[in-house]
């Protein structure tokens, strides 16, 4: 376990940013306690102070995750966000888009969000601006990226897609194992 | 007439062939010589100067290497063929001549030092074999190389000589002294190479290359820094000269536990100048809000003409309609946490109602 090296850091907020903008600062200065990314087998960490020093007593080999795991870094080097980071962007989000209940099955089991199942979405979104998806009783189901802007979402034709999923709760069940 | 035509026929086809034979074959005194493997003919012939200069020199020349020309292909085919994607090819034979050497011929290496001792002294190069029976393991196995006889750092067992300290480590001995001598041999190959090749290696330090680039250099006067008694801790920088960093292979990382504070702030830092390159003026969303003003103005314009034709009709169709503009002016005021109802969603085009 490690902290990031500021390279990693950029990436990582570069990548956050798209979905919570600048309340990135929200979560690295926070007033309920000091809390902290870590870097552990290529994946990043959210922990608390606290945590961390318990943590600190496990071998490397023993330790398989700490506190919320936010995403992993490829072998490229590049952020890809997982979807336990959920609980703490959605608070956050700075765009976001409810799907219909007809469609929310659909998009929990990995599909795009199609026009037809499109119930709001917020104005002045761009086009593939990271979004949080949420079903219509305000539960956040997961990640997308916008691939229309608001504009262009009334236009367009109710077969087409408007959201590209990128992550969702489904998966909770979907990848348990790659998850930690 | 036609009996006349006819004879002056035969007689030009009979010409024509005597002609074309005559193109095929050449008379000449002495015989060429062919190279065929260089596609090569060697014509001995002398040159009857008279009739070159009797003749115009082009049409003479141009008549000699017609007929070598043509005497070269008549070698060429009497070799056997062999068809190539519907191409009939001649398969040539080694050529015979000797050509010269292109580039002058390697010098013969100088012996090392090894050799130049070995011819004083008139020691003999033994040949050994490449195989030795291992008793041992009931196998022949190599003398030197992958799963050697005497594979000093494989032993399972080594006694500790009663000189030696008993917390020493033998393994780890072992290995270092191999690795020492690997290290000692590759020294002396690449002097033995360069006092073949008359380059002048420095004593200590970094052999300086032709074209040095600015990474080049800085490495050289980083080994050159750190090759003092103290490690180059002691060495004076010049005025405007950086730290070196990254000169080491190993990365080095901050410690897992450190300043908290100190790591927040650095956070915070890189988030500032991160906000700082965004660009002021959004494209997008700039371009979003034209588009969004316009599709305003365009539905307050309809709903004004509307609204006459509605006043005109009857009162609550006008209700009606002043209720959805109204609900749709708040929808675009309003529009930044929240989206617009989810009526509008139905609407499909704006302005329609």
């Amino acid at each position: 376990m490690r902290p990031l090296t500021d390279d990693e850091t950029k990436t990582m907020f570069e990548k956050l940013s798209k979905y919570i903008g600048e309340n990135i600062k929200l979560l690295v200065d926070r007033p309920d306690g000091t809390y902290c990314f870590r870097l552990h087998n290529d994946r990043v960490y959210y922990i608390s102070e606290k945590i961390l020093k318990l943590a600190t007593n496990i071998s490397r080999d023993k330790l398989v995750s700490v506190g919320t795991c936010f995403g992993k870094f490829t072998k490229t080097i590049k952020f890809r966000l997982h979807i336990t980071a959920l609980d703490f962007l959605a608070p956050y989000a700075k765009f976001k888009v409810w799907v219909k209940p007809g469609q929310e099955q659909s998009f929990l089991y990995g599909n795009h969000v199609l026009k037809s199942g499109l119930g709001r979405i917020t104005e002045n979104t761009n086009q593939y601006q990271g979004v949080v998806v949420y079903s219509m009783a305000d539960v956040p189901l997961g990640f997308g990226v916008a691939a229309k802007s608001t504009q262009e979402c009334r236009r367009v034709d109710p077969m087409s897609i408007v959201v590209f999923h990128q992550a969702d709760i489904g998966e909770f069940i979907r990848c348990e194992d790659t998850l930690t | 007439m036609a009996a006349c035509s006819i004879e002056g026929l035969l007689a030009k086809a009979e010409q024509d062939e005597a002609e074309k034979l005559k193109s095929i074959t050449v008379q000449k005194e002495l015989d060429l010589e062919f190279d065929i493997g260089n596609l090569v003919a060697y014509d001995k012939n002398r040159i009857d100067i008279r009739l070159f200069r009797e003749q115009k020199k082009e049409d003479f020349l141009r008549s000699l290497a017609r007929d070598n020309t043509q005497l070269l292909v008549n070698e060429i085919w009497k070799h056997p063929t062999e068809r190539v994607e519907e191409v009939i090819v001649v398969k040539l034979p080694e050529p015979t001549t000797a050509l010269p050497r292109e580039k002058p011929p390697p010098k013969p290496r100088p012996p090392t030092k090894w050799e130049e001792f070995a011819k004083l002294k008139g020691i003999q190069k033994k040949k050994k074999t490449n195989l030795v029976w291992d008793d041992v393991a009931k196998e022949w196995k190599r003398r030197w190389g992958y799963k050697r006889v005497n594979d000093g750092t494989k032993e399972w067992l080594i006694e500790v000589p009663e000189t030696a300290d008993p917390n020493e480590d033998q393994f780890a001995k072992r290995n270092k002294a191999k690795k020492e001598k690997v290290a000692k041999n590759e020294l002396h190959r690449l002097r033995n190479i360069a006092r073949a090749q008359k380059i002048k290696v420095p004593g200590v330090g970094l052999t300086p290359t032709a074209q040095q680039s600015k990474t080049d250099l800085a490495r050289a006067v980083n080994v050159a820094k750190s090759s003092t008694a103290s490690a180059g801790k002691f060495q004076e920088r010049l005025p405007k000269e950086k730290a070196p960093r990254n000169t080491g292979k190993k990365r080095k990382f901050q410690p897992v536990i450190g300043n908290f504070s100190n790591e927040k702030q650095r956070q915070l830092d890189l988030l500032k100048v991160m906000d700082s390159k965004k660009p002021r003026l959004d494209v997008n969303k700039a371009v979003n809000k034209q588009m969004r003003e316009d599709d305003r103005e365009e539905s307050a314009a309809k709903f004004k003409k509307g609204g006459k034709k509605g006043r005109k009709g009857g009162n609550f169709s006008g209700k009606g309609k002043g209720g959805g503009g109204k609900g749709k002016g708040k929808g675009r005021a309003g529009g930044k946490g929240q989206g617009p109802p989810s009526g509008k969603k139905g609407a499909g085009k704006p302005g329609k109602r």
